[in-house]
């Protein structure tokens, strides 16, 4: 296993397309980074450079203390599970998995072993005769691992490897792909668009947009505490809500909640001395749908003496029941939000519901910068 | 549509019979100079002098055949078409084979190894396949002069070889690029290098555009006229131009009987090569490369 650095990475196409704009990360060795983005956003690409699959512009790669920049990509020790699984039509399973290992030249005794146990890891003893066109979404995916796997490689690479499969097998294998990380604490860079595999499955997430890490962190840090407007509405589903409104000084500062006409205040509890220099300008809010919620939860989840969530009552737009909650939307400072809802308070279409703001939590966003307001450093 | 004619069962409507009427009548269309020449070789030339173009051959020979294989005047000689059936096939063979192979590497190279100016080289190759075979007589001429190999067999493999790469690499070119990167990428990872990932990956899929290839190559050599005219001396003639000879041959009388035996088997070899093969073709050209 080994540890990853990419060092201030461009990629320039000839066409003078920049894909990648400065690139800089690293982990250590046993850890787990997605790179998450939209499409376009650079992410597979950057995938594809620590593979050695498309060269690098400017900056370095350095997988453990090796500069990979020039190194081709069978020499760098990485294995690579792909979005389509990449296997091959005419082998087998076993000969799929077998065929790196007969490159390198592994006596033939020791690649059956290591297919043996690597079949047995993951389940699939009973396919290794079989060809891929024989196999299931899953099972072909599973096969795209073992073949991983078998190599024993230093560094992990995965493209998008679940995006091929239906949303149940995706959440299984979300889970088989976890344990495998736990079991072999391997190095695995993950490259995915869907920001749930990126809560999930990360220890450090780099969300990226138009070749840009927005911002480098832990899953729970990027959710609590994201940088800008992008990540915020990007991880956390459903989204986080922005809301346009002047921040009110009423000794400390107040939001100001406008709602079917009528303008309620919301106290932020212990504002951070950047969110003073914002009172009496505009602001945007950003609260998640599960801290905007019925007044009836929000009074049995209370944590602190000190501050209880500001309670409105408001006209329910439409529910979405999910079962463990409700959705309820309605209509603030001009945006539908999004409300976590405990069932029980069965709101209903055109009616009426209190609700609770949770600001504890609330962060806010400079209108201009789309930067969090309070941001220590960029 | 093949709904709707399923969808009618099997109701014998005036629709379908008109349908099958015209399919019936054009078939009869364009089997009867098959029909023609299948039995004037085999009728003797009297009846051909006396009878009707269509009549069935009273007392059917095969003197004719045997005739034609081995004993027409193809200008001088008088020994058939069977040793201009080998040269033929001494040409035909190696020459399909191998631009078949070339076209299939340059194919692998312009699908999965693209390299600066990858564009200007297919480019140029969808332009050769738009060269009339008149232009490039004189040229290649010099070239096999040069290469002291006019008037060969082997001169006129190359010519072809060079002829077809053009056509092979295309055919190989745009089947290749069915089969996805991520799968030579992979093996890329796994350590393979060029010749291993073809040898290994590509080729094992190659099978139905490989049957394409010959099929297309084998019809257009074994087919050609005037390479094999221009660039074939006295002992490399191919069959076609023999069987120019044969029929143009002006003494004595015109034999309807050997010169049909003659051209059909002169024509033979393409059409077993078609039934042989034939189900690839349109496989071949329609299917991509890796399913599912």
């Amino acid at each position: 296993m080994a540890s990853l650095t990419i060092r201030n990475v461009r990629k320039v196409y000839p066409n003078g397309a920049e894909i990648l704009k400065g690139i800089d990360l690293d982990i250590e060795d046993g850890q787990f980074l997605i790179l998450v983005g939209g499409s376009g956003c650079g992410k597979s690409t950057l995938l594809n450079m620590i593979a050695g699959l498309e060269s690098v512009s400017e900056g370095q790669i350095c997988i453990g203390d090796r500069v990979v920049n020039d190194v081709p990509p069978k020499e760098r020790d990485i294995a690579m599970v792909f979005q389509s699984y990449a296997l091959y039509p005419t082998m087998t399973v076993r000969e799929n998995i077998s065929f790196g290992l007969g490159i390198r030249k592994v006596p033939k005794p020791e690649q059956e072993k290591i297919v043996a146990r690597v079949a047995e890891t993951l389940q699939m003893t009973h396919l290794l005769d079989r060809k891929p066109a024989m196999l299931s979404g899953g099972q072909r995916q599973r096969v795209a691992m073992g073949r991983a796997i078998a190599r024993d490689p230093s560094l992990f690479l995965f493209d998008e490897p679940l995006s091929n499969l239906d949303a149940k097998l995706r959440v299984e294998m979300r889970a088989e792909i976890k344990l495998l990380h736990q079991r072999l604490g391997a190095t695995i860079v993950y490259v995915t668009h869907d920001q749930i595999e990126a809560m999930t499955l990360g220890d450090r997430i780099a969300v990226m947009r138009d070749g840009v890490v927005q911002q480098f962190g832990s899953p729970q840090e990027i959710y609590d505490h994201p940088t800008n407007l992008y990540v915020a509405g990007f991880i956390g589903s459903p989204s986080m809500n922005f809301l346009r409104g002047k921040l009110v000084d009423q000794n400390g500062p107040v939001f100001a909640l406008e709602h079917g006409g009528r303008t309620a205040l919301l106290p932020v509890p212990t504002p951070s001395a950047a969110l003073l220099k914002w009172l009496g300008k505009e602001v945007i809010l950003g609260i998640r749908p599960e801290h905007v919620t019925d007044a009836d939860s929000a009074r049995r989840a209370v944590t602190s003496a000190d501050y209880h969530p500001t309670e409105v009552d408001c006209r329910v737009e439409m529910t979405e029941p999910t079962g463990p909650d409700t959705l309820v939307f309605s209509w603030f400072n001009g945006v539908r939000t999004t409300c976590r809802t405990h069932p029980r308070a069965n709101a209903l279409p055109g009616g009426d519901v209190k609700l609770a703001f949770d600001l504890s939590k609330a962060v806010f966003f400079d209108p201009e910068t789309e930067l969090r307001i309070g941001l220590t450093s960029v | 549509m093949a709904a709707e004619f399923h969808g009618e069962g099997g109701r014998i409507t005036p629709g379908r019979i008109a349908i099958y009427a015209l399919l019936v009548l054009v078939a009869l269309y364009y089997l009867a100079p098959l029909y023609v020449m299948l039995t004037t070789s085999v009728k003797t030339l009297d009846q051909i002098r006396q009878g009707n173009l269509l009549d069935f051959p009273l007392a059917p020979t095969t003197a004719a055949w045997s005739k034609a294989w081995s004993g027409a005047c193809t200008g001088v000689r008088c020994e058939g078409l069977a040793p201009y059936f080998w040269n033929s096939m001494q040409m035909v063979i190696p020459a399909v084979l191998i631009s078949s192979l070339i076209g299939s590497l340059n194919g692998y190279v312009l699908a999965h190894w693209r390299f600066p100016g990858h564009n200007v080289v297919f480019t140029a190759l969808m332009v050769g396949c738009f060269i009339p075979f008149q232009v490039v007589i004189l040229p290649m001429a010099r070239v096999l002069g040069m290469a002291d190999l006019a008037n060969t067999t082997t001169g006129l493999v190359l010519v072809h070889i060079v002829y077809g790469i053009a056509f092979t690499t295309l055919f190989f070119r745009n089947y290749y690029v069915t089969v996805p990167d991520e799968l030579v990428n992979a093996a890329r990872i796994d350590g393979a290098g060029f010749f291993m990932i073809y040898r290994r990956i590509i080729f094992p899929l190659s099978l139905p555009i490989f049957m394409v290839c010959f099929i297309w190559q084998f019809t257009q050599i074994w087919n050609d006229f005037l390479f094999g005219v221009v660039f074939g001396g006295a002992d490399a003639q191919p069959v076609t131009v023999a069987l120019n000879n044969l029929v143009n041959t002006s003494t004595g009388v015109t034999e309807y009987n050997v010169n049909m035996a003659a051209a059909i088997i002169a024509a033979l070899p393409t059409l077993v090569i078609y039934l042989i093969a034939g189900k690839y073709f349109v496989r071949g050209l329609t299917a991509g490369a890796v399913k599912g």
